[in-house]
């Protein structure tokens, strides 16, 4: 530390905290799961299945109780070996489709996701005929301009 | 003519599309079960009142029957209970309850101050009954078939109300087809 000051070293310490905690990951009451990659997924599952009980949280940011059991649950999946998609299959056949942040991309749900493309094509639309009408107008309202 | 068609069209299918989703009547938080017209899922646990007893819904095949799930911390689950106990002095179905999230001396006393409605109460410590049923808030109130089919599920304290108007007629008509 001896070409930075004090103070700087001290920042980038509190830097280097900030920063270094979003890597540690979340902790339910059964502490981490030994396999990093166990534990990744576990993460990330648990970050994308919604608390039934308070609806806008995810079981991993929820302290409810259901959502406690949920994330135990889902451990319990992962370390038995079942693949992400299993484990959303397990939430789903019991909790419905509502339990999934992330809605997935099938026939019902086709809709959802299409809307927003539907709706830009609708606008692109209505602009493109509003502009093209509007190019065609005169330029002025003197009537010599117009008939160009 | 397209000028005035188009918003007027498009006018009446938002006000259909919102009579619906805004109706007053619909409890929003209320969600659909996954789980109706399935196979109920099969428990073995004890007895709340004897831990030596065992409680499962797998020797209820062949009847239809009434499942409440709840706990004493649960402050709706007490509200309903009157509605319960006179349920089961005038049903011919049974109720069979699940106490979960619970600690069993909390359920005893319960059931001795307030009464039993149950044929039986399953006791379900670890929720993993609770969590195959899909609850996520007691008190939740499911009807089974003689099948072993969920039929129908009532998340809110039950009411006579409810139960003359919801459950009566589903249960006459799971008895005709089951017979």
């Amino acid at each position: 530390m001896k070409f930075l000051p004090r103070s700087l070293g001290a920042c980038l310490l509190v830097v280097a905290g900030v920063f270094g905690g979003s890597v540690t990951y979340a902790l339910d009451e059964f502490g981490q799961i030994e396999d990093p990659k166990i534990m990744a997924r576990y993460d990330r599952i648990t970050h994308e299945l919604r608390c039934v009980v308070c609806q806008n949280n995810s079981i991993a940011d929820s302290n409810v109780q259901l959502a406690k059991d949920l994330c135990r649950q889902v451990r319990e999946l992962l370390l038995a070996g079942n693949t992400d998609e299993a484990v959303f299959d397990f939430m789903t056949a019991r909790y419905g489709e509502f339990i999934r942040f992330k809605t997935p991309l099938e026939g019902k749900t086709l809709f959802i996701w299409g809307a927003p493309f539907f709706m830009l094509l609708l606008g692109g639309t209505i602009v493109f005929r509003i502009v093209r009408q509007r190019s065609r107008m005169p330029l002025d309202d003197t009537p010599a301009a117009g008939s160009a | 003519m397209w000028k005035f068609l188009v918003p007027f069209v498009a006018f009446v299918v938002m006000a259909v599309v919102f009579a619906f989703g805004l109706d007053p009547k619909r409890d929003i938080r209320a969600l659909p079960s996954p789980l109706i017209g399935k196979p109920a899922p099969i428990f073995n646990l004890t007895d709340v009142l004897d831990a030596n007893r065992k409680v499962s819904n797998s020797t209820l095949k062949g009847q239809v029957y009434v499942f409440n799930v709840w706990g004493t911390w649960c402050s709706a689950c007490r509200q309903e209970h009157e509605a319960l106990l006179a349920i089961s002095k005038q049903t011919t179905v049974p109720i069979i309850g699940l106490d979960y999230m619970d600690e069993r001396q909390d359920g005893q006393a319960w059931l001795r101050q307030l009464g039993n409605p149950y044929a039986a109460v399953a006791f379900d410590h670890e929720e993993r009954t609770a969590i195959e049923w899909g609850v996520y808030g007691a008190p939740e109130t499911f009807l089974v078939d003689a099948k072993g089919q969920i039929l129908f599920k009532f998340i809110s304290p039950m009411t006579l109300d409810v139960w003359e108007r919801e459950f009566l007629p589903r249960i006459a008509a799971a008895q005709r087809s089951g017979a």
